[in-house]
């Protein structure tokens, strides 16, 4: 494995592979009683987010915990970022506190590939603006390789708000390694520009209509919609949205029988998906939680625990 | 850690040390030997190490149900997350650990392994274990001590003793994994 996880490129299949079968030990772990490995006993991470996100970062520090490793979290609210200092002197000043790895949120697109260079320590990105969420893409394949066996030639309905999405950007990726076939479904207004040329490149479908989908879904992946990225009106009013391109009851009713439903969380219910298909015998959307802190541990194991790298 | 066994190593180099009778014999004495020890098979749980103590403890139960007709309950455990050199090799991933549904509290759990060398996968294993419960009793079975230990370590149970050099290698090969019974000193 490259030494930092900051975009679903840097894993090859057979890397996600080890990741997922790793996560599994992880996932018994957290059955016991003890829930505890000294896998990264000594090593000190750093939860560094310049953006809110209690699920990603009680995720990690969970994980993070559960393997022995001492971990700090740190907001950009009320710290120095706060006061005015640059993104690189905060996350030197961090670094230099003798960190083994840095867990970083933040706003922007790249700020965690920006961030790998100034440092020697691993950077695991943990949601870069528009950009990528590589943990919550491998969770999400994780997800659904325990419900389905496999993804080989299975089919993944990404619906909702891909424009602004991250974990659509990594779920593409990682599904299509995995060997699914996926469709993305949005309003044309939420549909990322230059996203033919892009389908095309990456090996997806596309399509505005989404009841013409998910019958052949064997899988459905609901996208929150995410209003507080979104600077103008991107539909006309959330009844709309929810007609187009909601998991409403009705359409829960046309999905093949057992088809799992994700959602990365957190849900605007009566939005983008129903309470009826939230709370579904095959939503698997607190699968998705559990699978997350085994899944960072895995990856928390991978790149912190093994041999020590010449920086 | 030195690897105690090269199992990628070619087959026809060395000298056999133990053909599959002798491992078959040595697997018999040792399901005796248990069974004496703890008076019978109750409250017992074989617990292989991964890789190659996994078929062994269940060759051992095997044997032990065919001398007492009774079911003995395995598991496997894998100790790769308690290693004391993890930093210094690369990751990777664990094996699976298992045990019965019932838990290792108040069991005489039988840890099996094939060789033991330096006795720090033992006390992975020994970490690992108290992270899972606590048994009344620990055992160790192996079927090859080969010395040069470098903690206070010593198996209850050795189907056979190989003084060997730190030089030398010792090859364990089992049906289950590698197609024949041999162990071979290279």
């Amino acid at each position: 494995m490259n030494k930092h996880l900051l975009s679903i490129d840097d894993l090859t299949t057979d890397d996600i592979e080890q990741v997922f079968t790793t996560a599994a030990e992880m996932h018994d772990v957290q059955r016991r009683e003890v829930k505890k490995l000294p896998a990264l006993r000594g090593r000190t991470v750093i939860n560094l987010f310049f953006e809110d996100s209690t699920r990603t970062r009680s995720s990690f520090e969970i994980a993070g915990k559960w393997l022995s490793a001492d971990v700090i979290n740190l907001s950009a609210k009320g710290s120095s970022a706060s006061k005015g200092e640059s993104l690189r002197d905060t996350v030197l000043t961090v670094t230099a506190m003798g960190i083994d790895g840095l867990v970083v949120r933040h706003g922007a697109s790249g700020a965690a590939e920006q961030i790998s260079r100034w440092i020697d320590v691993p950077v695991i990105n943990a949601g870069d603006g528009t950009h990528e969420h590589p943990t919550q893409a491998l969770l999400d394949g994780y997800t659904l390789t325990r419900r389905l066996g496999t993804l080989e030639g299975k089919h993944v309905a990404i619906v909702g708000d891909l424009t602004h999405s991250r974990v659509f950007r990594s779920n593409v990726k990682s599904l299509t390694k995995l060997g699914a076939t996926v469709t993305a479904v949005a309003p044309p207004t939420l549909m990322p520009s230059g996203v033919t040329a892009w389908s095309e490149a990456a090996g997806f479908a596309t399509s505005y209509d989404l009841d013409e989908v998910l019958p052949q879904a064997d899988a459905v992946m609901m996208l929150r919609v995410q209003r507080e990225r979104m600077s103008g009106g991107f539909f006309p009013t959330a009844r709309e949205y929810t007609v187009g391109y909601g998991l409403t009851r009705d359409r829960l009713a046309g999905l093949k029988p057992g088809t799992p439903i994700l959602h990365p969380g957190p849900m605007n219910r009566g939005l983008e998906i129903s309470a009826d298909a939230a709370d579904a015998i095959d939503s698997v959307v607190l699968d998705q939680v559990s699978a997350g802190v085994a899944v960072r541990m895995s990856v928390l194991y991978h790149l912190l625990a093994g041999e020590e790298t010449s920086a | 850690m030195p690897a105690p066994q090269t199992p990628e190593a070619p087959a026809s180099t060395g000298r056999v040390v133990l053909d599959a009778g002798d491992i078959s014999r040595a697997l018999i004495r040792i399901s005796h030997e248990i069974l004496e020890r703890n008076k019978g098979a109750e409250d017992l749980l074989l617990l292989g190490l991964h890789t190659r103590g996994v078929p062994l403890a269940r060759r051992l139960a095997a044997n032990i149900a065919d001398v007492e007709g009774t079911t003995v309950a395995t598991g496997e455990l894998d100790v790769t997350m308690y290693r004391d050199d993890l930093r210094s090799n690369p990751t990777r991933a664990p094996h699976r650990t298992q045990v019965p549904a019932g838990g290792i509290d108040g069991k005489t759990v039988v840890l099996v392994d094939d060789v033991l060398y330096s006795g720090r996968t033992i006390r992975a294993a020994l970490d690992a274990l108290s992270d899972l419960g606590r048994p009344a009793v620990v055992r160790l079975a192996v079927l090859v001590d080969r010395g040069h230990r470098e903690l206070p370590i010593r198996a209850d149970h050795v189907g056979k003793n190989l003084p060997t050099a730190r030089s030398e290698r010792v090859s364990l090969r089992l049906v289950e994994t590698d197609g024949e019974d041999e162990v071979r000193i290279k």
